[in-house]
């Protein structure tokens, strides 16, 4: 693989990582979030000051940055309880716009120049580069996709199932729809931190506008293209999304165009996403794999 | 009058025109949730290519009256473009379908801006038919006398269009609720519709006035408005006109005081957001909503 190759794949990874977990929050739990780059950009900033101000490595500051995106997620989600549809939608992107603020003028934070000096991950005391970091990557993308796996087959999962279909119904059979919905913010967020964790170690340099509101958009249309809660829309949508832009480059200008086309296309004709209920893959080509069904 | 009354005095104009400004935007999107129940993001857009349009015009022709025409129309249709094509055939899905999808149409449309006219900024120097005032050395320029007077105006419209026309009677049994309506014998699509029309064309107007205001076009001038506006519409209360004009007002306001003359260390756009959700902690349904 050349050095190009594996820069978009690592990207698309992380990305991939990033929609998993809002795939937990929207896909499972049925809760609306258009600031998911605000908890991306917490892991990220997290890691960051944790590994260049405390001094610890990533892995020692590992638990502390799930830890810290859990808290945020906690707090951040609460409006959903009182929140539905398009208020949660427009709150949680006002709470995008308030977090990159707050990276943006609080001088903890870095301020204007953002955090440098992000050191290297090291495994087996050799610092991670190139392909390896892209395999180390990946290993999280397995690990999040497997616990996303096992949500679905938990209880909570299925609590969480139930809320989103028919939140009244769900509260009346005894599911707590705060205890549950909660925790698929808490999980979901703390996927965005391991996410913005590998991100800060990658780039090793953070800065305000790497976590601005399009990019959330950018994750909620991967998983909208994708298919939400499925488990590997969210694999799919940041393949697709991710390498899109790289495909059409040789439309130079015109490649923004196309990325938006596409997109408007998608949602259009296939609102459900790839994988999605009644999407054309599930009608045409599943039933042949899987034999008599519709 | 000492120079910092004056100053205040200045600001508080500036304040009410930039305010103005918001409201002649949220104007539509209110409109299009009250109907159509969508975030209408895309709206921003809209109200880009009126600018565009409106500098196009009146550089080839001369005439700011056929530049505000050719543009409200344009954009009118732009609207009902949007609503035939992307939005009615995705009412079924739930509410981030469409909010997606108009997401799409903004960027599109931004692009294609882009694209056809350049992503640098164009000047739009034109003198509004309006007379410069002075008023015990306060100044107020024809583009803010201008941008009141348009916004009453537009204001004064509205109200009598939706208060006292059969059309604003169709209108509002439809966002009430639109089956019941169509049982009713109004046609709700077509009111849909015009709904887009006189939402995209307001748009329109605030275009060419931002335009002439700040002196520039360009193509993401929509894009802080577009999300500054979807915060005003919940700080008014989902779908209320009145609601979102006093919201847009009070942030124009507090923007300009707090920022330009208290010089606040605070971004200035999130302070839309802020506002917002201190208002929902304290009035869920916003200023003027109804649970």
């Amino acid at each position: 693989m050349s050095g190009y190759v594996i820069t978009i794949l690592t990207q698309i990874v992380i990305q991939a990582i990033v929609v998993c977990g809002l795939n937990v929050i929207v896909g499972y739990a049925g809760q609306i979030s258009l600031g998911h780059a605000a908890f991306f950009g917490i892991g990220a900033y997290s890691a960051a000051l944790l590994t260049t101000q405390a001094g610890l490595s990533f892995w020692t500051a590992l638990p502390l940055v799930l830890l810290i995106c859990a808290v945020c997620g906690l707090l951040l989600g609460l409006p959903s309880l009182r929140l539905k549809e398009d208020f949660l939608a427009i709150t949680t992107i006002g709470i995008n716009f308030i977090v990159q603020a707050m990276f943006l003028y609080v001088p903890f934070f870095g301020g204007a120049l953002g955090i440098s000096g992000i050191p290297r991950i090291s495994m087996f005391g050799e610092p991670l580069r190139g392909a390896h970091f892209l395999y180390l990557c990946l290993a999280c993308l397995a690990v999040v996709a497997s616990l996303c796996w096992l949500f679905t087959r938990m209880f909570a999962g299925l609590a969480c199932f139930a809320l989103r279909e028919e939140e009244s119904a769900a509260s009346s059979m005894g599911i707590s729809p705060v205890r549950f919905k909660l925790l698929a913010f808490m999980l979901g967020t703390m996927i965005a931190g391991l996410g913005g964790s590998l991100y800060a170690h990658y780039m090793r340099f953070v800065s305000a506008d790497d976590f601005s509101f399009p990019l959330s958009i950018a994750f909620l249309a991967m998983l909208v293209v994708g298919g939400m809660g499925t488990l590997l829309g969210p694999i799919i949508g940041a393949l697709i999304l991710g390498a899109l832009p790289e495909v059409f480059r040789p439309l130079a200008d015109f490649r923004i165009l196309f990325y938006a086309l596409i997109l408007l296309l998608m949602i259009r004709f296939q609102p459900g996403g790839i994988l999605g209920e009644s999407s054309l893959i599930r009608k045409r080509l599943l039933p042949q794999f899987l034999g008599g069904q519709k | 009058m000492g120079a910092n009354m004056q100053l205040l005095i200045e600001q508080i104009l500036n304040g009410l025109a930039m305010g103005s400004i918001y409201a002649i935007i949220t104007l539509g999107l209110a409109l299009v949730y009250g109907v159509m129940r969508i975030l209408h993001v895309a709206h921003a857009s809209v109200y880009t290519v009126g600018a565009y349009a409106g500098v196009f015009i009146f550089q080839t022709t001369g005439s700011l009256a056929l530049a505000f025409l050719g543009s409200m129309l344009l954009c009118a249709i732009l609207g009902v473009l949007i609503e035939r094509l992307v939005y009615f055939p995705l009412l079924k899905h739930p509410p981030y379908v469409p909010l997606i999808a108009s997401i799409a149409v903004m960027l599109t449309i931004e692009e294609v801006l882009r694209l056809l006219a350049g992503p640098q900024i164009l000047t739009f120097t034109a003198k509004l038919p309006f007379p410069d005032v002075n008023l015990g050395g306060i100044h107020l320029s024809s583009t803010l006398i201008a941008i009141y007077v348009i916004t009453i105006a537009i204001l004064l419209f509205l109200w009598w269009l939706t208060t006292k026309t059969e059309i604003g009677l169709a209108m509002r049994a439809t966002s009430q609720d639109m089956a019941i309506a169509g049982a009713q014998g109004i046609n709700s699509h077509y009111i849909v519709s015009l709904t887009f029309v006189i939402g995209s064309a307001i748009a329109a107007i605030g275009g060419i006035l931002v335009g002439i205001y700040y002196n520039q076009v360009y193509p993401t001038m929509g894009a802080v408005p577009a999300y500054k506006t979807l915060a005003l519409i919940v700080v008014g209360g989902m779908g209320s006109v009145p609601g979102a004009v006093i919201a847009a007002l009070l942030l124009g306001l507090a923007e300009t005081l707090l920022i330009g003359y208290l010089n606040v260390p605070f971004p200035r756009d999130a302070l839309a957001f802020v506002a917002m959700i201190g208002v929902l902690v304290w009035r869920s349904e916003g200023l003027m909503g109804s649970k």
